[in-house]
């Protein structure tokens, strides 16, 4: 089975090679990408329309914000989707005992992990605040968070994390990261722009048009944050304990 | 040429952590071999200067995945069948 296997490996990998050879060399600037007039575009008026150094972070959150926010509620509903299937999955099913560690918490790993999370988590609101300038934002932010609770868990066990954050709080955490996101986009249609305008929001902030945008895309990433990191610590909650949501790994 | 040279012994490492990654019996090994290749799929959008997908890669390719890899693993039997 092993080497029959082996066969469609082979010639997917080897079309994938083939097909390869067409991709444009690297930094071209006779590529598709680096012509297309959309690429000059942002390079030329970013820095004007929003005042964002990151280039990135302008198109993500703010040329290309709707796609940004159902990438959001695509993670969110992937939450959901891991809780949907395993809830209720492991009833009456005995738990297995192969992997049961009955040892009490290491003292050098739980003293090593009480000195990084606070370091974790506060460079993951620098990641988050600071997307504007240097690379980061919300989904970076949000995951570096999410990591911090699951190193929690990690390290003590399942209990000792949810007691920081209950799964009830993540998915209200979850639910008002989206709902911050669209909020901000339904406010800016509400002032007299379109869905996700920022520039609107200059009506009730004391700022300019551009400096508007800038404000609001760290708030849009901010709910980015919020939705990415208590769906990353409800999906290893959910698949560390088969849904059970005690006593996992 | 420096940077040619780094290229080239990332790739090469690539390749060999891939073949890796498949070829060890127990599944965490491979789950951890996975995180080194995310690392040096890393290290390589960081050279080519995609410093936000290099950010992204280590964050959620190194970091997370490999978590609910090992999550998941613990609730299988560890080897792997072929």
């Amino acid at each position: 089975m092993k080497y029959f296997s082996l066969i469609p490996v082979i010639a997917i990998g080897g079309l994938l090679l083939w097909a390869g050879q067409d991709f444009p060399k690297w930094g071209d600037v006779e590529s598709p990408a680096s012509k297309s007039p959309v690429s000059s575009h942002f390079i030329a008026n970013t820095g004007v329309d929003t005042e964002v150094p990151n280039m990135v972070t302008a198109v993500l959150a703010d040329y290309r914000g709707f796609d940004t926010m159902f990438e959001t509620v695509v993670v969110f509903i992937a939450g959901m989707a891991v809780i949907a299937i395993l809830r209720g999955s492991s009833v009456g099913r005995p738990r297995r005992k192969d992997h049961e560690v009955e040892a009490e918490p290491d003292l050098i790993v739980t003293n090593t992990v009480r000195l990084i999370v606070p370091v974790l988590q506060i460079f993951a609101f620098y990641v988050l605040a600071h997307g504007h300038v240097s690379p980061g934002g919300g989904f970076q932010g949000g995951v570096v968070m999410g990591a911090s609770f699951i190193l929690i868990a990690l390290s003590w066990d399942l209990e000792k994390a949810m007691s920081r954050f209950p799964i009830e709080r993540c998915l209200f955490v979850a639910a008002m990261g989206i709902v911050l996101y669209g909020g901000i986009g339904l406010l800016s249609m509400m002032l007299g722009g379109e869905f996700l305008d920022y520039a609107e929001l200059e009506k009730i902030l004391p700022v300019s048009r551009e400096m508007a945008r800038y404000h609001a895309m760290l708030g849009v990433e901010i709910g980015v944050g919020f939705t990415v990191a208590s769906i990353m610590f409800v999906l290893y909650a959910n698949l560390a304990s088969e849904g059970r949501l005690k006593q996992g790994l | 040429m420096g940077l040619e040279i780094f290229n080239t012994f990332i790739l090469l490492l690539l390749v060999v952590v891939a073949l890796a990654s498949l070829w060890v019996r127990d599944l965490l090994v491979s789950a951890v071999i996975f995180g080194v290749y995310s690392f040096l799929m890393c290290l390589l959008w960081a050279e080519m200067g995609a410093v936000d997908v290099a950010f992204t890669e280590a964050t959620v390719g190194a970091g997370i995945s490999t978590v609910v890899l090992v999550a998941t693993i613990f609730h299988l039997r560890r080897k792997s069948n072929d």
